[in-house]
């Protein structure tokens, strides 16, 4: 457990000097510095052709000659982008937080408390890892449609309130808390759910917002579910308008790409803040799942 | 209340442990347990959504059987497993073996290969779907042209169209695998590469016998979390071949999407439901599969 942590924490620092210096680092760093050129072409191409006119849409230079916000202007103007970047950011927020807080409640009960049965909820909880949510679509639909819930936040939203995966993740990270505090804290008179809250919670914060960033970003990307369950268009997920959009517009390619940069350039500012933390956090539940 | 203050410690504890649990038992069981009941039942049965339910026994399973379609798909499903997993590994494996003894700009470098992890899948879709267009639309075949170069069908072309929907996904799940790789790398112990320094090993044998064979858990889990996410792959193809949904011809269409089409294009709920129990048969066998050789290995 510790080496995990220690080891996506070591992620951070550039590596150290091992031994004599390798003659090959220069091929090295230059067929490198090339892939990652190469890696983020088509980020920037998108970029590049929302800023541009019709006119030199297709050709391949990077930097317009007459760059343009018109594209932008002329996406947002119907106001159907910003619904759906709110829809989005609401529906991710919420589910973020309820799986966060019930898988770490969940992992809390299922580490620190004896009780009969606990292997059993355990195994139960672990085993829906094995089902694919592609099979659970069509039960939810029917599901939903007999209790009202096609085409409401609360049915794009449902599936998602817990994880089993968050749930195996913070039961894994509450190993590393000592019984000896939470013994503490019960003579103190804290009942057990403020030792959780109080005592047990602080101490695995990086657990949780590792946690919190891979479930906020599968909930951000979420395309069959959300595709299946609305039928509006004000409750559209960004990914299902992007596509519904991008359809209409069927060849003015700048437009689509404007989408397209919309749906994108939000992520990018979060990563280019936290680029440290999103790093470390994704390779920590990588690691642990 | 009072009941509460007599109990011991531990019955206590055991009160608070289903207090905490009780929610999320709910949950799983009415989220998770019984749509995968309702799936399976469902897969016995034929329903267009508007009739009765009525039994029919296998021939859900049957019809799958002699369906040409689900045969192509099948193959389409695993090819793109079969391409995707080896290609995106060896990659990711290789540019973080190199990415982690480079110090120059290592964040940056890092960054940038991190960065396509990030974006939406849809939105890249249709980014690539661009590169891909004919001349004078698409990017790849304007560069063609601008080198003389004879113009390549990319979407269009029964036998391209698979490959060029797998080079966006590849793509995006690079990053990722890129960090875990480097985590896993980070995670061996100097000590062994001094060890072996002073010993006067080569590099190569450095890379096959101390680091390949620490790293093997990290290859376990990428070999089966990348096989899962090819198998269930579906963004990508929807949203590339929307005028023809896994076309041409059905020559890009995978599993999720058939099941899409099955469900909510025909209104076959029964049949659907069939397909996703093979999904389910399908993925649960590959993992056992490779969980068991990978492991068995010395």
């Amino acid at each position: 457990m510790s080496d995990i942590r220690a080891s996506s924490a070591s992620l951070m620092q550039a590596p150290t000097a091992k031994g004599p210096r390798d003659p090959w680092s220069v091929l090295r760093w230059t067929l490198l510095a090339m892939g990652a050129i190469v890696m983020v072409m088509p980020i920037i191409y998108m970029l590049s052709a929302s800023i541009k006119y019709p006119y030199e849409m297709y050709d391949l230079n990077i930097i317009p000659k007459e760059p343009t916000f018109e594209n932008y202007t002329y996406v947002l103007s119907d106001g159907r982008f910003m619904r759906w970047f709110a829809n989005s950011f609401l529906i991710a927020t919420i589910t973020t937080i309820s799986a966060v807080f019930f898988d770490a409640l969940v992992g809390y009960a299922l580490c620190k408390f004896r009780f009969r049965g606990r292997t059993f909820v355990f195994i139960a909880i672990l085993s829906t890892l094995m089902i694919p949510t592609e099979m659970l679509v069509i039960p939810w639909y029917l599901m939903s449609k007999s209790l009202g819930w096609l085409d409401s936040y609360w049915g794009i939203m449902f599936p998602g309130i817990m994880t089993a995966f968050g749930t195996f993740l913070m039961k894994q990270f509450f190993e590393t808390v000592p019984d000896d505090f939470l013994e503490a804290a019960r003579i103190d008179g804290l009942n057990e759910f403020q030792i959780w809250w109080f005592v047990a919670l602080p101490l695995v914060t990086p657990a949780l917002s590792a946690l919190a960033i891979f479930i906020f970003l599968g909930n951000w990307t979420a395309f069959l579910w959300p595709l299946i369950v609305t039928n509006s268009q004000e409750l559209y997920t960004l990914p299902v308008g992007l596509t519904t959009f991008s359809v209409e517009q069927t060849v003015e390619w700048e437009l689509i790409m404007t989408g397209a940069a919309l749906a994108t350039i939000p992520t990018l500012i979060v990563f280019l803040v936290f680029q440290r933390y999103i790093i470390r956090g994704v390779a920590m539940a990588g690691l642990k799942g | 209340m009072n009941t509460y203050r007599n109990l011991s410690i531990r019955q206590k504890q055991v009160v608070w442990a289903w207090g905490f649990l009780a929610l999320p038992i709910l949950f799983y069981v009415v989220i998770r347990f019984y749509p995968t009941a309702n799936a399976i039942v469902l897969s016995f049965q034929s329903w267009n959504l508007l009739g009765p339910r009525e039994w029919v026994g296998l021939e859900n399973y049957e019809k799958l059987w002699n369906d040409p379609v689900f045969w192509k798909v099948f193959k389409n499903t695993f090819v793109y497993l079969i391409l995707g997993t080896p290609i995106s590994l060896v990659l990711s494996f290789v540019i973080a073996y190199h990415l982690d003894k480079t110090r120059l700009l290592h964040g940056t470098l890092r960054a940038l290969y991190f960065l396509p992890f990030l974006t939406s899948t849809v939105a890249m879709a249709w980014v690539w779907r661009w590169f891909y267009q004919p001349v004078p639309i698409g990017l790849f075949n304007n560069f063609l042209a601008s080198m003389g170069i004879s113009q390549i069908s990319f979407l269009n072309s029964t036998t391209n169209a698979l490959p060029s929907i797998l080079i966006p996904a590849i793509w995006a799940g690079l990053g990722f695998q890129i960090i875990i790789f480097m985590a896993g790398l980070r995670a061996i112990p100097t000590s062994y590469y001094e060890a072996a320094r002073i010993d006067g090993v080569s590099s190569w044998t450095i890379l096959s016998e101390i680091t390949l064979p620490l790293l093997k858990p990290t290859i376990v889990f990428l070999v089966v979390f990348s096989s899962i996410g090819f198998l269930r792959i579906f963004d990508q193809v929807f949203n590339m071949t929307t005028n023809n949904p896994g076309g041409p011809l059905d020559s890009t269409k995978p599993l999720v999407l058939m099941i899409y089409q099955t469900a909510f294009s025909s209104f076959d709920m029964g049949y659907a439901a069939a397909q996703t129990v093979v999904l389910f048969a399908i993925l649960l066998v590959v993992s056992l599969l490779q969980l068991r050789i990978l492991r068995d290995k010395p």
